[in-house]
């Protein structure tokens, strides 16, 4: 096994003495002061997330939007300059090759944030298919991220930056200057709560993340690890490619039909003919969230039954910290996946009951 | 830190021994390596476990870990106040955190496991 990369900021974590774990090749924390306290600091306060290890290409070139166009599931027609649009690639079978996040920085200029486990899978996918008029380059050691999720993100950011926060919307970004470095800030994040994502430069990190715990602490921010950051997002019902979507799950069962775009001025793009067939008519099945209705904890990978026919597996489980009860996603057959269907999970040999409910489990107060 | 009078399993858990009696747990360096405790599966009372024999189940928001016996003997006592206050393993587990009670089938058994400087030396070298 080849030796586990590092973020910029690998020697903070550690001196911090945060918990690390290999994660999709890299060596990240799974958590500094433990993952409850973390999760609830996104809830109630803020915390900051190190998420380096993701991945950025550059699409850019006058045939940069046909092209986009052509590999991704969403209407690239709709970003404007500093807008960003999640999105996924799908292969000719309506299946994600990974979900992704497409920034429009400029007239004919794209950055495109994929999931660190899929940088080098992405990568050969998007040069299969051809791109001509653009060029791509990966990015990804160009830069590192640090995640500024909770309610209080915006006022511990604005201390640090001249940028007005207040006018970049969700899934909004502009270029400007964090802490003295130059950063992309924008308001998107996997936590279902408000907050940004800093792209900087490697050379920068540490500085940015130091300052922000300091400006932070005062208002209750805390670092978090990816545990924390695994549990927020299920809360959410953000989907973790690898778990609850991969090359065997159109996106239409997914649930993700919303970033599947059948617009005229999109036109073909792949996975298409599938896709519009399953979102027209509905797909065999659907992924559903359920909380369990007897005390244990589901986890990726526990068997899920629909009385006696065993249906598949729970794609994520877990105890959620805020909401303190017991959830999970599974794949339903799409006649038996109404909310309030019983189903039972289960764990180390005994089955126990669970119920369909309503997604997101947690949907954050506005 | 880890209580003089305590035996330890290399498994992490302890066994205070009185009488024909053993009080058992975990071990603080198990807590800390779980994370924040959220959901645990005790016997029922009168459940006979051989020693080494797996007698429950602890899990944090990320990690299940099983439970086995230090010793061989009968359930007497089971801490029921955990299954409501699971955090109480993380708070303080050689003491409230305590798990079941058995009736030793030999109380001498339980002398052959480690002591606390020895369990101590063990911890030392696993966090490397």
């Amino acid at each position: 096994m080849s030796e586990l990369r590092k973020t910029p900021l690998h020697a903070v974590h550690v001196e911090s003495g945060a918990k690390m774990v290999p994660f999709g090749g890299w060596d990240m924390p799974v958590e500094y002061s433990g993952l409850i306290a973390e999760h609830r600091a996104v809830r109630t306060a803020a915390a900051l997330f190190d998420v380096s290890h993701m991945g950025e290409f550059e699409v850019a070139g006058p045939g940069a939007h046909s092209f986009l166009q052509r590999v991704t599931a969403n209407n690239v027609a709709k970003l404007v300059v500093g807008q960003a649009q999640y999105s996924a690639l799908p292969m000719p079978s309506g299946c994600p090759v990974d979900d992704i996040i497409v920034y429009r920085r400029g007239d004919e200029r794209y950055m495109v944030v994929v999931n660190a486990a899929n940088i080098a899978k992405d990568w050969a996918w998007l040069q299969a298919q051809q791109p001509s008029g653009c060029t791509l380059a990966d990015q990804s050691d160009a830069f590192a991220l640090v995640a500024l999720q909770g309610p209080k993100a915006e006022a511990i950011l604005q201390g640090l930056t001249p940028v007005e926060l207040k006018a970049i919307g969700l899934y909004r970004f502009a270029d400007g200057v964090v802490c003295g470095h130059e950063a992309i800030v924008a308001r998107t994040g996997y936590t279902g709560e408000d907050g940004f994502e800093l792209f900087v430069a490697p050379a920068a990190a540490a500085t940015v993340w130091r300052r922000l715990i300091e400006a932070g602490r005062p208002q209750g921010l805390l670092p978090a690890g990816l545990g924390a950051r695994d549990t927020l997002r299920l809360e959410a019902r953000m989907l973790l490619y690898g778990n609850d979507m991969d090359e065997t799950t159109t996106l239409i069962e997914a649930g993700l039909g919303w970033i599947v775009s059948l617009d005229e001025v999109k036109g073909d793009f792949t996975g298409r003919p599938v896709l519009s067939e399953q979102k027209a008519n509905g797909a065999p099945r659907k992924l559903v969230g359920f909380e369990t209705t007897e005390r244990g904890i589901p986890r990726h990978g526990y068997p899920v039954f629909l009385g006696d026919d065993e249906t598949g597996s729970v794609t994520s489980g877990s105890f959620a910290p805020f909401l303190q009860k017991s959830i999970g996603l599974t794949y339903l057959p799409a006649a038996r996946a109404a909310v309030g269907t019983e189903l039972a999970v289960e764990i180390r040999g005994r089955r126990i009951g669970a119920r369909v409910v309503p997604t997101p489990f947690y949907k954050r107060p506005r | 830190m880890y209580p003089q009078g305590y035996r330890y399993t290399k498994d992490h858990e302890w066994i205070a021994v009185e009488g024909d009696r053993g009080k058992v747990g975990i071990t603080d360096y198990a807590q800390k390596q779980l994370g924040d405790v959220v959901f645990v599966e005790l016997p029922e009372l009168g459940r006979k476990f051989a020693a080494g024999e797996r007698f429950g189940t602890v899990e944090s928001v990320k990690a299940v870990s099983e439970l086995y016996s230090p010793a061989a003997g009968e359930v007497v006592e089971v801490n029921a106040a955990l299954a409501d206050k699971p955090e109480t393993i993380n708070q303080d587990p050689h003491g409230a955190a305590w798990m079941i009670v058995l009736k030793l089938a030999d109380p001498k058994a339980a002398g052959s496991l480690l002591d606390a400087v020895a369990y101590e030396a063990l911890v030392a070298t696993e966090a490397k």
